[in-house]
């Protein structure tokens, strides 16, 4: 690149951002949560996060290496992905997890695609659900991820599970009675009171889950300061956390439609991880306006979907990546129109 | 072409699985294990060799128009001999490969070598197109089934091979495990033959 004279059609505007500026700054939002990860989960979150980013980064210098392509560790986002990676699994899973898991995110969900850019699915995702699917047991265990500080209720199941996972199984009691005895029935319905009597722990934190998605507060912090840089836009996070908050309204409770309750589906989760930080990912979310505002609902529906009738607990994660494959479709069909040009023919 | 020549080309140059991408529902379904890959690989390969060698030796007399027709009905004849044979003999095989047994029928290796050799050729050299194609195809399910096998199961041919210690990556065994074995090894075929390009243009 000796040619310093850069010859290029309109717009000449410039801007000052840089992919390592932006990805660096994800990555500081992230601290937050990862500091509250180590004081909710202890010590054993902060090896997960370590070594979730050093296998990223590794990873990627290797295959560079090895392909002789220019090196990019620098830019940041291996370091993003590692840690996105580490925050969307359980404390307690073995110590290799990350590592593999990182390893899969960086080779297969970016490298194979040519790098950054041209990944059509959130890398970190992408591992979390080579994990999920290759180890279910490992990656659907929180019985030691109770955490310091307090628990969600005083009712046993909640130390084993997330609060996802209770509502599921309560749920499941509730629409069988027939099936389970009285004293489940009860059990089932007090487990639900206390769920959506606990929004405040599931704000803090203070719940079982995957290490960085538990405090929504620490979460928002990073998002807050994401925004005010505007590197995340308001339509994909909102979009979709208005969907599900609005579906999980209507058809989220036992006694009929609007029944449900929104807030606890919005607090519990991975739901604000997801919407703030994966599902805002610039490389594969789309461009446009109305693009965006679809992304974040098509999100809402799967999420919802997948909490409300699928077979896992939570859908936060798959919901992003399906959505991120139809992304380059929202784009063409909500291209906007040239000013001054014809309709869209 | 010789005959060695004809042999090989199931191997590299017209490779079913790896060069032309054909086969590929039998090479994603039926490797979960070198052993499901080996008995669906030898299954295929009588067919093809019968199939191809029987419609040489018809194919002076079968109309063009319908052609494809009395092939799917050679193929079928064979492939239900196989599929009472391994029904009988290895029971347990039969099951673990399920419907794609006779779904050898509409295996497009098979047709494909029937419409594209077998119909042009001799006798002879249709035995020996079948041949090397069907133990091409066999030995592409031998190496994605290893591969899938170790990974998915810590296994090879149920021996155990990785240790105790080792935790099988369940999505190996799982359609994902597939697609995505299948991709490497299109990935470092094509790696060969653009080397192969490189080299001879030089």
């Amino acid at each position: 690149m000796d040619n310093k004279l850069i010859v290029s059609s309109a717009p000449h505007f410039h801007s000052r951002e840089s992919v390592p500026k932006i990805m660096w700054t994800v990555a500081l939002t992230l601290v937050p949560a990862g500091i509250g990860a180590i004081y909710f989960f202890g010590l054993r979150a902060l090896w997960l996060m370590v070594i979730g980013i050093g296998s990223a980064v590794i990873t990627e210098a290797v295959i560079e290496k090895l392909l002789k392509k220019p090196m990019t560790v620098n830019d940041g986002s291996a370091v993003v992905t590692g840690l996105l990676l580490a925050f969307n699994i359980s404390a307690q899973v073995p110590l290799w997890m990350p590592a593999i898991g990182s390893f899969f995110a960086i080779a297969v969900g970016k490298m194979v695609f040519g790098g950054l850019g041209f990944n059509p699915m959130n890398p970190a995702l992408l591992g979390r659900a080579f994990l999920l699917a290759s180890w279910p047991t490992h990656m659907t265990i929180f019985d030691r991820a109770v955490p310091t500080g307090g628990t969600v209720s005083g009712i046993d199941i909640m130390t084993s599970a997330t609060p996802l996972n209770v509502l599921k199984s309560s749920q499941a009691v509730l629409a069988n009675p027939q099936d389970y005895s009285a004293q489940q029935f009860t059990d089932a319905t007090m487990a639900i009171g206390k769920l959506y009597d606990s929004l405040d722990n599931l704000f803090i934190g203070r719940i079982g889950g995957c290490l960085g998605e538990t405090s929504v507060f620490l979460l928002l912090i990073g998002a807050a300061i994401l925004m005010y840089k505007r590197y995340i836009g308001w339509k994909i996070p909102f979009s979709y956390i208005g969907t599900v908050a609005f579906l999980s309204w209507m058809f989220g409770g036992a006694e009929g439609l609007f029944s449900g309750n929104p807030m606890f589906h919005i607090l519990s989760g991975g739901l604000i991880l997801g919407a703030f930080f994966m599902a805002t990912d610039m490389v594969t979310s789309p461009v446009t306006f109305w693009g965006r505002i679809w992304f974040g609902v098509g999100c809402g529906v799967i999420t919802v979907l997948i909490r409300q009738i699928g077979g896992y607990p939570e859908g936060v994660s798959y919901s992003i990546l399906l959505m991120n494959l139809v992304t380059p479709l929202l784009d063409r069909m909500t291209q906007p129109k040239v000013f001054g040009g014809r309709k869209r023919v | 072409m010789s005959v060695i020549q004809e042999f090989t080309k199931g191997f590299y140059r017209q490779y079913p699985v790896f060069r032309q991408i054909l086969g590929l529902c039998p090479t994603l379904a039926t490797s979960t294990s070198v052993e499901n890959g080996l008995g669906m690989g030898v299954a295929a390969t009588f067919v093809l060799i019968c199939s191809n060698v029987i419609v040489s030796m018809i194919r002076n007399i079968v109309p063009a128009k319908i052609r494809i027709p009395i092939y799917i009905v050679v193929i079928a004849t064979f492939v239900t001999i196989v599929d009472l044979a391994m029904a009988g003999f290895v029971p347990s095989l039969h099951k673990s490969l399920g419907i794609f047994v006779p779904l050898i029928v509409v295996n497009c290796i098979i047709l494909g070598r029937a419409e594209a050799f077998a119909g042009k050729n001799g006798v002879g050299m249709s035995f020996i197109d079948g041949l090397g194609m069907g133990l091409g195809f066999t030995f592409a399910l031998l190496i994605v089934g290893s591969v899938r096998e170790i990974l998915g199961n810590g296994t090879l041919l149920g021996i155990p091979v990785l240790g105790a210690g080792y935790e099988p990556v369940l999505l190996m065994l799982l359609p994902p495990g597939a697609f995505l074995s299948i991709g490497f090894f299109l990935g470092f075929f094509n790696w060969l033959e653009n080397r192969r390009a490189k080299s001879q243009s030089q």
